[in-house]
């Protein structure tokens, strides 16, 4: 091996030994690293965002020729000041693995055979216009994801809602992120938080609701047990439903059972009013009281339809409201006692402590997701802990775009890039901005992620083109969407890196660019947008998904909506996009500024970033001398009186166990890259099922053994783990989502919030069997 | 051609004969933490069976506790 090369896969080797040892010790130092960490004047360093998670740590790559060589963290990206996780060291191995894909493939007679990329995307906007000729515009749809690049879903959403006139563009942040936003709209009119990750270096007390972060954004996890070791009187509580790595870092660890978050968040509320511990002074100018519809349904059928409607309430209701949520009788449903929920309650509301919650799946992937970001919210507004450094309700994104291009781009059915379709004013900038007639943008929203496979499965849909996502792992109640899939008279397009259990399904697969194998921008959780150059080339005829996008939009007709040329198209669609944000609210920076900084956080006004939205100190929106809520009509955060609700499906004499399911550190998502990298691939070779340990001695099952998972729709077999990483309490199972041997979604249910339309993939009943 | 690193632990109150102990086995460097009870291995063996018997070599070194995986790469 080149002597060079070596040397830093070594380097690289040292670098996720010191990262880890960073996470697991904050403040570590090593004497010796500057001897040993010396780059080679044979590599080149570039900037780009992590690939994996929604934290969007700054890396610097090294490139040796042509090949992504080694992975260090970027010490200007104030996100992680140099520190990666294991995932974000390894992160230039996904790009390199034997079965990679770099060719695309049409179905012929059953089997994927290699075709000249040109052929397969003749035949894709063959297909396309065949579909639509014989069943309509929206019997065609595009399937994205919160790691799509920002331009992949720019353009996405210009060609299917302005050039073609169909709103059948989803993306799978819909599984991960829709509850977040119904829940930033509903409390304050706008999207995305109001914080940023600076709120770590200032809080006293962080309360993480539901939320693994010492797994899923280790990095920040790190962040705060940096700030707790450098001063003593920081605090984190873990409350969550079952024991985990975060749990056992942290100093308090205060378990609740599945769904029942929502009647503690409503406790600690009744607890604030009843000891007086009210901001009045903030609560009086900001705040106003409302209430929504109650019994809302679970959208486990077919066409689904709900509509939330908002009544404006006063204190006094809201507080009798609260009579149902004491402590003491919410002790009973939740398990979590009252003296923990007044303990929770004294932290909220001591104000000499700044309080920052976080949370991520554990309250967006909830049958009430919406209502318990809502009820979050609530307990800071009374308080009046927002909007100020290490005061901060934050609610963490999962994927590395997902803000970037599902929220902000608006690549779901009933956005656009800037407001709704519903809306005439959002409609006309639209298609002024997109060259395209008005009428082409359909005013009313199609199909939500579960109820557009549904539409597949039916028949309603006969054309999907899935990028960047594996829906045939992620889709709760699976069997019902793979098959769907298979029917006759279906058509799926899937540009991948790799083989999947969806390319499985798909009749043309295109190869895609990767990651630093093409231009792009990401935006992570704070509102901070990153741009990577193409660092090394793609491998053989792949090509970014944006530009896969605009070849078949000039094959239908598009060309003069898709004018760029291949040299200058990310610049050219960011340049377009950013027109939609021109206002001091969301303005974007432009395109020479990214591509020179680590990221830069929006609004961007006046060369400023803005770190806390809604503080005239800090946001150049806000007006006033000291909040200012613009987002909504009356100017005031709106607190909601949400109810608490049983789960859809709750366990039973027949299926006795919550299943409840996850991810771990090592694994990206469906582990299509990282089980394609040999160190995480050895860590968590599989999937595995946690049992509480006296259940497991009840039903006799050993660590190792074989357990059948059985629901009302499907079963798998795993390896039971009791105690390992982490450990549910009795009555539940957890399993981890990253293995396509084990499709545990085929067990799992397709409840969904009926505001948000995200599915609940934390609680459904099952039931254990020794396999 | 392996190269692996770990976080390796010492036993209480051997952290230095750990540390004289590693720099004493060929195909390794070590970097003692300066503030905590830890250092980083990283090891560069020119084939498996020189692999097998260094691992064997860590295995019955008597100042170490445990070893910790965290980077793995093979040719
Ligand atoms: S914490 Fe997330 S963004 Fe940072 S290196 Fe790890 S996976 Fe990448």
């Amino acid at each position: 091996m080149n002597v060079s090369r070596r040397k830093f896969i070594k380097s690289m080797a040292l670098n996720s030994a010191a990262a880890t040892a960073a996470s697991l010790f904050p403040g570590i130092s090593f004497g010796a690293w500057k001897r040993i960490d010396q780059p080679s004047g044979m590599i080149h360093w570039q900037k780009t965002p992590c690939r994996f998670c929604g934290t969007g740590c700054g890396l610097l790559v090294g490139v040796s020729g042509d090949r992504a060589v080694a992975v260090k963290g970027d010490p200007n990206c104030t996100v992680n000041k140099g520190l990666c996780c294991v995932k974000g060291y390894h992160s230039v191995q996904i790009l390199y693995a034997e079965d990679r894909i770099k060719d695309a493939l049409v179905r012929k007679n059953g089997k994927l055979v290699k075709v000249p990329i040109r052929e397969a995307l003749d035949l894709v906007a063959e297909k396309m216009k065949e579909t639509i000729k014989d069943h309509g515009k929206d019997a065609v749809a595009i399937y994205g994801s919160g790691q799509w690049s920002i331009a992949d879903g720019y353009v996405a959403s210009k060609l299917f809602k302005g050039c073609i006139g169909t709103n059948n563009v989803e993306a799978n942040a819909r599984l991960c992120m829709a509850s977040a936003v119904t829940g930033f709209m509903t409390s304050f009119g706008l999207d995305e938080p109001m914080g940023c990750y600076d709120d770590i270096d200032h809080a006293d007390v962080f309360v993480t609701w539901g939320n693994n972060m010492a797994e899923m954004h280790p990095v920040l996890f790190s962040r705060m047990l940096a700030n707790r070791k450098s001063k003593d009187h920081v605090r984190i509580i873990d409350f969550a439903t079952r024991t985990t790595r975060s749990s056992q870092a942290s100093d308090r660890s205060i378990l609740f059972r599945p769904q029942t978050d929502l009647a503690v968040a409503n406790a600690i509320c009744h607890e604030i009013i009843s000891n007086n511990r009210v901001n009045w002074d903030f609560v009086q100018k900001h705040v106003s009281f409302h209430k929504g519809k109650t019994n809302i349904g679970y959208g486990t059928e077919d066409h689904f339809a709900f509509n939330d409607k908002a009544e404006t309430i006063d204190f006094e209701e809201y507080k009798k409201f609260l009579e149902d949520y004491t402590p003491e009788k919410v002790e009973k449903l939740s398990g979590v006692p009252a003296k923990d929920i007044k303990y929770l309650a004294s932290l909220y509301g001591d104000p000499d402590q700044k309080v920052t919650s976080f949370w991520c799946m554990g309250m967006n992937q909830h049958t009430r997701g919406t209502w318990i970001n809502n009820l979050v919210y609530n307990i800071h507004l009374l308080v009046g802990k927002i909007s100020t450094p290490g005061n901060s309700p934050f609610s963490l994104t999962g994927q590395p775009s997902a803000c970037g291009t599902v929220r902000e781009v608006g690549t779901l059915t009933h956005k656009l890039p800037h407001g709704v379709v519903m809306n005439e004013d959002d409609r006309k900038m639209a298609a002024d901005i997109w060259q395209v007639p008005l009428k082409n943008i359909d005013p009313k929203p199609t199909y939500h992620t579960v109820e557009m496979f549904r539409a597949l499965d039916r028949g309603d849909i006969r054309f999907m083109w899935v990028q960047v996502t594996n829906p045939m792992v992620t889709m709760p109640n699976l069997i019902r969407y793979r098959n769907g899939a298979l029917k006759e008279g279906r058509f799926m397009v899937v540009s991948e890196i790799y083989p999947t259990p969806t390319s499985d399904v798909a009749d043309v697969v295109l190869p895609s660019a990767l990651w630093i194998e093409r231009e792009g921008f990401f935006g992570n959780s704070e509102r901070r947008t990153q741009h990577n150059a193409e660092i090394v080339p793609p491998p053989g005829e792949a090509m970014s998904n944006t530009w896969q996008i605009i070849e078949v939009a000039r094959r239908l007709g598009f060309e003069k909506q898709f004018p760029w040329s291949r040299e200058t198209y990310i610049e050219d669609a960011w340049t377009e996009y950013i027109r939609f944000h021109d206002s001091p609210k969301h303005r974007m920076a432009p395109y020479k500024e990214l591509t020179t900084r680590s990221g830069i956080q929006w609004p961007f006004v006046d060369g400023k970033e803005t770190k806390w939205r809604y503080n005239p100190k800090y946001d150049p929106a806000a007006k006033g001398d000291d909040f200012d809520f613009y987002g909504k009509p009356d100017n005031r955060a709106w607190i909601w009186a949400r109810p608490y609700e049983p789960a859809a499906e709750s366990p039973d004499s027949e299926y006795p166990f919550w299943l409840n399911t996850g991810r771990v550190l090592e694994h990206w998502h469906t582990g299509s890259m990282t089980r394609r990298v040999p160190i995480l691939h050895k860590a968590v070779p599989e999937s595995y099922v946690e049992i509480n340990t006296e259940d497991a001695a009840m039903m006799g099952i050993v660590n190792g053994e074989k357990v059948k998972i059985i629901s009302r729709r499907g079963s798998v077999v795993m390896t039971a783990s009791i105690d390992g990483r982490g450990r549910p309490p009795k009555g539940m199972v957890f399993v981890p989502f990253f293995d396509e041997n084990h499709l545990i979604n085929e067990v799992t249910l397709d409840a969904f919030c009926p505001i948000s339309k995200q599915p609940d993939y934390k609680k459904c009943a099952v039931k254990l069997e020794k396999a | 051609m392996p190269v692996f690193s770990y976080l390796v632990y010492p036993k209480p109150g051997e952290k230095d004969k750990l540390h004289r102990d590693l720099e004493r086995l060929d195909f390794c460097e070590t970097m003692p933490a300066e503030n905590e009870d830890l250092l980083i291995l990283v090891t560069d063996t020119p084939d498996d069976h020189t692999e097998k018997k260094l691992q064997l070599n860590l295995k019955n070194m008597s100042s170490l506790q445990s070893l910790s995986m965290t980077f793995g790469h093979t040719d």
